[in-house]
């Protein structure tokens, strides 16, 4: 009984959100159902529409599965934004310093290099964390604005493009990246590129190093209890590096393929890390909470905000509805999925179940063989 | 047993979510008719006034889109046609009409009635009797993209990129419609792209009419500017001024770069630091000068507008405001698009064509000397005798 | 360099700063009684924007300042009961619960704004009010009281969280919540009850700071708080969770920021490093909470929902 309550918490905090929209929109004059009409179709309406939503969903997964990551080692990472413009910048550095490596090699270099990037960022408070005992709730926050105003400073004068300096524009933008490094598109006239594929391959690998090596059943050893972790020999600081550094390379990848997969094929700033990440870093964090921490649950997850946040924006083009909504919403949705008790007693009987193992990282916990369905179910 | 349960539950939750959404367009489930339907959506509410022309219109865009042909002269014709309606705004003559025919939509980065950069452009294009659709406060970049391929696949003839940083993406977005016309700003070339426009404030002119303005009223010869981040048609309207300003008698011009379009709060302070580093005339450029602004008012301290009119925010201390008129470059853009025309042509603002205009506020007692020397410096710009240094 | 050391740009600079310093101050000192009883509050910046609309939008209509500053508080007040529920009564997980409020506030400010108020308009701003002898002092008077009645609060409640920590009995069952709720709870101390207290003092307080920064623009615009809330929070851990060392964080950072734009003004700095002057403050918290890491205690129960055993 219990667990069937616990499991209705999407739909119940869907349903939640959907009804605080309903009266958004009742209270703006706007018929909600004209306006969930305009969302959706939005959203998913059509190929281009739904490529869009895929497009807008890539960063959210990403972000969302190493939220996921760090969450199991018992680490919140809420510095997503930093780390994707860690690995924004240096992918982009590669891809400038790189321009005529052929497609081939190149995307996978850069890839790498983002993936590099958001790993550095996130291991800083990694460290700080396991060895001088900051609290990595509030590095990750610093870290972000000290990553945003980088970027500025990286944008205005080292990478800024020679094009803006000339014209006097001074716009904080790189010149246009090699072509070589380029995203291919997958459905010709959409916006659908490789990088929504590598995200979800992204995410089943990081379900599989959570849940089949073992890494993974040391940083969730580490994350159930590190005391019984240490005494079981498992390198309890090590871990707590690594697991914000596999989180913080997620965001990285995202940062990546912000960038190569998007339309201006550059890197540009308004000063604000939202004008580049599209707050990609905190909406990821809904994202992963709406999918259990899960990583491969994250997938229909990301989609579905994906979906919101591009449908927010055919809103307001159609309906003249802000777009700030989606941003609202997603708050509420949050403030469902955390206080939904589920969430709690999941990871309680998790940690009581884990508590009865020993070692063996084939074992596999009562709470967590869901997810050999999930992977069932979803393949 | 219970394993099973579980997973079946939560999947099952997700796809009633899924069902819920796809519920929600239950009554919009054509595909190939959706962009159109959206553009008829956006037409209704945007312009019920014209509702019959509205749909007009939208019938010859459908067989445009279908048939993925160029925009030709007898669909005009028959817009035209159509129209004659139209005609009774401002426009008067034919070409005119055709002109206010053309479906218009607007990409900008601020709110619709920020008083500067988005509101001039929405003005301007209400100016031309057209009532644009917008989509406002898309700092995003991706976002504008976003929306700037919406208005392209919902069959808008005309859309605005209202923001320098948009061009990169547009860059990209424009040759996939090759029907649709794009005119981006504030840009100085349309990156040969043959249906982009591209238009461009010299936005030092009237930084300079401004600072020539400034450097006479100033007593304590420093002047404060309030720049956001130092990129754009800001620095060009900075340069200006600080010219003008000691051209026109100042000692010191002092810029400060507060490296935020959004921060008001970091406006305000800055400003408070001018005037206690012995400025009495304060100037600046973008969204969050209003919060200099407000300084200025509460320390009696003399504004300069730019962008639009900011009489309205301190009417006893604004003495001038450059205001944009991109309706002047815009109509010529429009007539292009009626009769042909797609794009490949810059155009850009000056004193001289009208699209900048020095507008003195009346409430401000500007003494007969300052504003000969003003009107001086305009003609001087005008006839390229002066050389505002930009 | 030598323009800076004049006596009217200290002054000026100093003045800044502790105007700059207000919204942190307020919003600090009510996070570090939440954080004392054990709860962590990320929404701090979400609740102040909320607050700060919401009294920008009062200020509009009624002209009253003082029903602004309330309508503030009691936004903070609104958002505080929420919060409460969420962590005291669902014990949800505090790091991200807060992000949900902060997306929360982020995204209604927002939408309430382009909505209700749109333009940029102006409010009155609060009037400075002049202590009297005090700020006669030549110069330092000037820079130290000739200040909103809001900062004088801010500043008043330094002395009155401490007393309220060491001195009272509800300071007493704050600690003791904070420390170690399950003995708490075996000597009688409701632990839920303390937080709740703790959660909308500290919420009321965010809902000021809000109000403060918004009457101190006298404009609104959406992220008028561009990240504050956040670095309030971070300011809790740098003053080791004591009230007097959280204030002269909150005047560091103010100071600071003053101290950068008056350079900017004076062109000590050139504008190419602007950034990298705007990272310093950033930089500096995660220094010092290194510094501060190994040598200071968290109330050991932060972020830990009660359960009762």
């Amino acid at each position: 009984m219990h667990r069937i309550v616990g499991a209705v918490v999407p739909l119940f905090a869907a349903i939640a959100a959907f009804l605080c929209a309903a009266i958004i929109l009742l209270f703006l004059g706007t018929n909600p159902w004209d306006g969930f009409t305009a969302l959706v179709d939005g959203a998913f309406g059509d190929v281009n529409s739904l490529s869009q939503t895929a497009v807008r969903a890539t960063p959210l997964l990403l972000v969302g599965a190493g939220i996921s990551i760090s969450f199991r080692a018992s680490v919140i990472n809420i510095g997503g934004e930093g780390q994707i413009v860690a690995g924004a910048l240096l992918s982009t550095v590669v891809a400038l310093q790189l321009p005529d490596v052929p497609r081939p090699m190149l995307i996978p270099t850069v890839m790498v290099a983002g993936f590099l990037g958001g790993a550095f960022w996130g291991a800083i408070p990694g460290v700080l964390k396991a060895y001088a005992s900051v609290n990595e709730i509030l590095s990750t926050i610093m870290l972000n604005i000290v990553a945003v105003q980088f970027l500025n400073y990286m944008l205005r004068s080292p990478l800024i493009d020679p094009r803006e300096i000339e014209a006097g524009t001074r716009i904080p933008q790189t010149e246009r990246l090699s072509d070589n490094a380029a995203l291919p598109t997958l459905i010709d006239g959409t916006r659908l590129h490789l990088g929504v594929p590598i995200a979800i391959a992204a995410a089943v690998i990081a379900y599989i190093v959570l849940w089949r090596t073992p890494l993974g059943f040391r940083l969730r050893a580490v994350g159930f209890s590190p005391d019984a972790a240490k005494a079981a020999g498992i390198p309890v600081k090590r871990s707590i590096v690594a697991a914000l550094a596999l989180s913080g390379a997620m965001s990285g990848l995202a940062g990546a393929i912000l960038v190569f997969g998007s339309e201006g094929q550059r890197l540009i700033t308004d000063g604000t890390s939202a004008g580049f990440t599209g707050s990609a870093g905190f909406n990821g964090i809904v994202a992963a909470l709406f999918g259990g921490l899960h990583p491969l649950w994250t997938i229909p997850s990301s989609f579905l905000f994906g979906g919101l946040l591009t449908g927010a924006t055919s809103l307001q083009r159609v309906l003249q509805v802000p777009a700030s909504m989606a941003v609202a919403l997603n708050g509420i949705v949050v403030i469902f999925v955390v206080s939904s008790d589920r969430f709690r007693s999941r990871v309680n009987t998790a940690l009581a179940a884990r508590r009865q193992f020993s070692s063996a990282t084939s074992d596999e916990p009562v709470d967590d063989g869901t997810d050999d369905a999930a992977m069932a179910a979803s393949s | 047993m219970s394993k099973r349960n579980k997973s079946l539950w939560r999947l099952l939750a997700v796809l009633l979510a899924l069902v819920l959404v796809a519920a929600a367009c239950g009554n919009d489930d054509d595909a190939a008719d959706t962009p159109s339907d959206a553009a008829d959506n956006a037409n209704d509410t945007a312009d019920t006034a014209d509702d019959d022309m509205a749909d007009e219109e939208m019938s010859d865009e459908e067989m445009a889109a279908m048939d993925d042909d160029e925009m030709d002269d007898d669909e005009m014709a028959d817009g035209e046609m159509a129209d004659g309606e139209m005609a009774d705004g401002e426009m008067s003559d034919e070409e005119m009409a055709a002109m206010g025919d053309l479906s218009v939509a607007i990409v900008a980065p601020s709110a619709v009635d920020d008083l500067a950069f988005t509101q001039s452009m929405i003005d301007a294009v209400a100016a031309l009797g057209i009532e644009p659709q917008v989509t406002p406060g898309t700092f995003i970049i991706e976002e504008a993209a976003t929306a700037l391929r919406g208005y392209a696949e919902d069959g808008v003839d005309v859309i605005i990129a209202h923001g320098t940083q948009y061009g990169g993406s547009l860059e990209e977005i424009a040759p996939d419609f090759p029907d649709t016309t794009f005119i981006w700003g504030t840009a100085t070339d349309t990156m040969d792209l043959p249906n982009v426009f591209a238009y461009a404030p010299a936005a030092d002119q009237g930084g300079y009419v401004n600072g020539i303005i400034a450097g006479a009223l100033t007593e304590s010869g420093i002047i404060g500017v309030v720049g956001p981040v130092e990129a754009g048609d800001a620095v060009a309207y900075i340069n200006g001024f600080e010219a003008g300003a000691l051209a026109g008698g100042a000692t010191e011009v002092n810029i400060v770069y507060t490296g935020s379009f959004g921060d008001v709060a970091l406006a305000a302070e800055t400003a408070t630091a001018h005037i206690a580093n012995g400025a009495d005339i304060l100037t600046g450029s973008a969204q969050m000068v209003v919060g200099a602004v407000g300084v200025a008012a509460s320390n009696d301290v003399l504004w300069f507008g730019t962008q639009a009119n900011q009489t309205e925010l301190a009417p006893d201390l604004v003495v001038a405001s450059q205001v944009y008129h991109w309706e002047v470059v815009l109509e010529q853009m429009l007539e292009q698009r009626a009769n042909g025309t797609l794009g490949g042509e810059a155009f850009l603002l000056t004193l001289e064509n009208g699209g900048l205009v020095v507008e003195f506020n009346d409430g401000f007692d500007l003494p007969d000397d300052v504003r000969a020397a003003a009107d001086a410096a305009i003609a001087g710009i005008i006839d390229g005798s002066i050389d505002t240094g930009a | 360099m030598s323009d800076f050391f004049t006596v009217s740009v200290l002054v000026a600079t100093l003045a800044s700063g502790i105007r700059l310093a207000t919204p942190y101050l307020l919003a600090a000192l009510g996070e570090t009684i939440g954080q004392r009883s054990g709860v962590l509050n990320l929404g701090v910046d979400g609740v102040m924007l909320l607050g700060a609309f919401f009294a920008h939008w009062t200020a509009l209509e009624t002209g009253n300042l003082w029903l602004a500053v309330v309508v503030g508080l009691f936004t903070g007040l609104v958002m505080g009961v929420v919060y409460a529920i969420i962590t005291v009564y669902f014990k949800a997980e505090q790091g991200i619960s807060g992000i949900g409020i902060f997306l929360f506030g982020l995204g209604f400010s927002d939408l309430m704004f382009e909505v209700k108020v749109g333009t940029p308009k102006f409010t009155t701003q609060l009037p400075p009010v002049e202590i009297p002898l005090l700020s006669d002092i030549p110069r330092v008077g000037e820079a130290l009281f000739s200040h909103s009645l809001l900062t004088y609060t801010a500043f008043l409640l330094v002395p009155a969280v401490a007393w309220l920590l060491h001195r009272t009995t509800f300071g007493m069952n704050i600690r003791a919540v904070g420390e170690n709720p399950q003995a708490a709870d075996s000597l009688g101390v409701s632990v839920n009850a303390v937080r709740v207290k703790t959660i909308l003092i500290g919420n009321t307080m965010a809902g000021l700071a809000g109000a403060a920064l918004v009457l101190e623009a006298k404009v609104f615009q959406p992220n008028l708080t561009q990240g504050l809330g956040f670095i309030a929070v971070a300011l809790v851990y740098f003053g080791a969770w004591r009230s007097p060392f959280v204030m002269a964080g909150a005047l560091l950072y103010g100071l600071v920021q003053a101290t950068v734009i008056q350079w900017k003004v004076l062109g000590i700095i050139s504008r190419q490093f602007s950034d990298i002057a705007a990272m310093a403050p950033a930089v500096l918290t995660v220094v010092a909470l290194i510094v501060l890491a190994g040598r200071v205690q968290a109330p050991r129960a932060l972020t830990k929902p009660f359960e009762r055993h």
